[in-house]
């Protein structure tokens, strides 16, 4: 499905992703983990096609083509979603319109009228209730005032609502409680299928024993450095990170 | 000829065309004297600073229409507030149109100022009130000089009006270039309330200038709510001039919604007296191509414990420019004034830009004033965030735009001017999408 090929890219000509080779197919979870700053959200930003980074060499192929010159909203199109560490506040636009706006846009760049307003609401009810997200945080502006564990619950409510095939999540784990990290897990894992693929991006195993890795990856000073099963990430947990710099350097 | 002289020679020909035996022909008189020794205003005036009228200036305007014109109401209801039912006063090229109007005197009158003015049963009221509280300068002098047609508003003591009023001035473009001079007065006595939406409407590419002038005043505990939908071809320019005089507990608010015109100046005047006295200024703009809106706004705090609110958005793209004046007036004796204005900006063309000018003279010790000016560009990781969910960039643009200006819309009372103002503004970001936010 998704397929990075020495992928370099820089922000400022500052080299940031220095060789990036990567293949996911359709079905699998790949877990990306690294110490801070080795590049996990630029990999994932690039992939998403966020215009300040620069692909200087390689290639990023969607589905055996290649997605290096689209827009944003046209490889979410293709059923590309990142679900963002950060998720960007938007005063002013609620959680409804701004997903019912999400979805038919989507729907009519797929060449598909509006999608009718009760099957909207019908979905938007079931995937809020998958989520246990209160009727009143979908009439708020998106992420404005939202905590920290709201936002990633909200982010993983977007992604139950675009069904897209290859889903990114950066850091969702992060600034979630314990019930919620287990409620937004069991979501991921419902939406979860053959066709589609999962790359969890994180520092934790926490999530990854609810969302079981078929590939764990370390990334370090902007390359994939070391690939294994889901027992690399416990092992990373026990170690830290200092083992894999000592190969490195090595 | 110069505008201004041909202005001044055309008086003559005008006074003798109205009634010279009307009440206010010495008012005129004056106003004609008063023009001719201030003249229009130039960047060398303060209040001008940034806003050229040589531009407009320089056409040959017909200071009358010569020929009376007519529109099919079918051409034109689009521009109208028409799912709602509302009195109408309807003009045409300066010229009141009575198919198109609909007016009334049952219990309060609403129809047209120059019936007003000739009709002695309304003596009484324009003696009272025209020209009370319009500045001297030269626009509203100038208008006042030419003053004859325009929107008639007496609500006694007491009344709501059921539906909303509309004042509309189309121009059809039968002379090559017009000049209008249009004048309301609207007086709501104790207690009254009522609803105003004003439009002006080229309908055609040929040059318009309108110099409108409007009075208004908000006698005890009276409420007025006033939308001003400046949507106009790019050949049109306007000049508004709106007085406000309040009394005490009155409720006086504009909406002023700037999106189409040439150039659009909107000098608006609120003038508190009496205590315990709300005025509030909104304003959205967004423009674009070489649009130029200025708002030049006064609010002269007069007496103790009485507010005002400003809040003006503004976006402005390609080589728009705007202008934001504000000038909070508080006197000696105005004490516990609350005056807040905010005005905000996003620009978004490299060559478009804003001038903004809080102007806060305050003469009393305890008040809570505060005045906040912004300018910006569109968040651009909140336009990543909505593209990579799948908003193409210019609906995400007009998305994040629309809800910048969603503050001055959520106090919309009509919910069928939110909607037209909703319309407008996704006609004018070029998008199809629902912005029921
Ligand atoms: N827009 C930018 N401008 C300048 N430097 C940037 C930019 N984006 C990323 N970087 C730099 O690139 C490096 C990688 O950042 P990135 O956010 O990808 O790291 P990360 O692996 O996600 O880290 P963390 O685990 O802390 O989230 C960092 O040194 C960061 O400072
Ligand atoms: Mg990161």
């Amino acid at each position: 499905m998704l397929k990075i090929i020495d992928l370099h890219a820089s922000v400022e000509d500052k080299a940031i992703l220095k060789g990036i080779n990567l293949e996911i197919n359709a079905g699998e979870v790949h877990a990306i983990m690294g110490p801070n700053g080795s590049g996990k959200s630029t990999l994932a930003s690039v992939i998403a096609g966020k215009e300040d980074y620069e692909v200087t060499q390689g290639d990023i192929l969607f589905e055996d083509e290649s997605i290096n010159e689209l827009a944003p909203e046209e490889r979410a199109h293709k059923g590309v979603f990142l679900s963002f560490q950060y998720p960007t506040e938007i005063p002013g636009v609620s959680v409804t319109n701004f997903m019912k706006t999400a979805i038919n846009e989507t729907r009519k760049a797929r060449k598909l009228g509006d999608m009718p307003a009760n099957e909207m609401l019908k979905m938007i009810r079931e995937k809020s209730e998958m989520l246990e997200i209160d009727r009143k945080f979908l009439s708020r502006s998106l992420n404005e005032g939202f905590s920290g564990g709201e936002k990633k619950r909200n982010e993983i409510f977007q992604l139950a609502m675009l069904e897209p095939k290859l889903a990114i999540l950066d850091e969702t784990d992060s600034g979630l409680d314990i019930d919620a990290l287990r409620i937004v897990a069991s979501g991921v894992n419902k939406i979860k299928s053959k066709d589609n693929a999962v790359i969890i991006i994180t520092h934790y195993q926490r999530l990854l024993d609810y969302i079981i890795p078929d590939f764990v990856h370390v990334m370090f000073e902007g390359r994939i450095v070391k690939s294994g099963g889901k027992e690399l990430a416990l092992e990373l947990e026990e170690k830290g990170y200092d083992w894999i710099r000592e190969e490195v350097n090595a | 000829m110069e505008l201004k002289e041909k202005l001044i020679a055309s008086f003559m020909a005008f006074e003798n065309l109205v009634d010279i035996d009307s009440p206010v022909h010495d008012v005129r008189s004056e106003a004609i004297k008063e023009f001719e020794t201030k003249g229009f205003p130039s960047r060398r005036d303060e209040a001008w600073k940034y806003t050229s009228l040589n531009s407009i200036l320089k056409h040959d305007y017909s200071v009358f229409p010569k020929s009376e014109s007519h529109i099919d109401y079918n051409d034109i209801k689009k521009y109208f507030i028409h799912d709602i039912d509302t009195y109408k006063i309807v003009f045409i090229d300066g010229k009141y149109s009575s198919h198109l109007s609909e007016t009334t005197h049952d219990g309060v009158d609403i129809c047209l100022m120059s019936s007003a003015l000739s009709k002695p049963k309304y003596r009484p009221i324009i003696e009272n009130y025209f020209n009370k509280v319009a500045a001297k300068d030269g626009l509203t002098s100038l208008n006042t000089a030419f003053s004859q047609e325009g929107a008639y508003i007496h609500i006694p003591k007491n009344k709501s009006v059921a539906k909303p009023i509309q004042i509309i001035h189309f121009s059809t473009g039968n002379e090559a270039a017009l000049m209008l001079q249009p004048r309301n007065l609207i007086v709501v006595d104790e207690n009254s309330h009522v609803q105003i939406v004003e439009r002006h409407q080229s309908l055609t590419e040929n040059p318009v200038l309108t110099n409108s002038v409007t009075e208004i005043f908000a006698d005890k505990r009276a409420i007025v709510d006033y939308y001003k939908i400046q949507n106009d071809n790019e050949n049109a320019s306007l000049i508004d001039s709106t007085f406000i005089n309040q009394k005490q507990e009155s409720c006086a608010t504009v909406h002023t919604f700037s999106f189409g015109g040439k150039l659009t100046r909107n000098n608006l005047n609120f003038y508190q007296n009496g205590e315990r006295i709300d005025s509030t200024l909104k304003g959205a703009t967004i423009i674009g191509n070489r649009q130029h809106v200025d708002h030049n706004t006064l609010v002269h705090h007069i007496e103790p414990n009485c507010e005002s609110h400003q809040d003006y958005k503004g976006i402005f793209d390609d080589h728009a420019t705007g202008v934001f004046n504000g000038k909070v007036l508080v006197n000696r004796e105005a004490q516990k004034t609350n005056a807040f204005q905010a005005n905000n900006n996003i620009l978004i063309g490299d060559k478009a830009s804003i001038n903004t000018k809080p102007q806060l003279e305050i003469f009393a010790d305890d008040v809570k004033c505060s005045h906040g000016c912004t300018i910006g560009q569109l968040d651009e990781s909140a336009m990543f965030y909505m593209r990579s969910r799948g908003i193409p960039e210019k609906e995400a643009k007009a998305l994040l735009m629309y809800a910048f200006s969603n503050n001055v819309l959520s106090s919309v009372k009509i919910p069928e001017i939110k909607q037209r103002i909703t319309n407008i503004i996704a006609k004018k970001l070029g998008v199809n999408i629902g912005f029921d936010l």
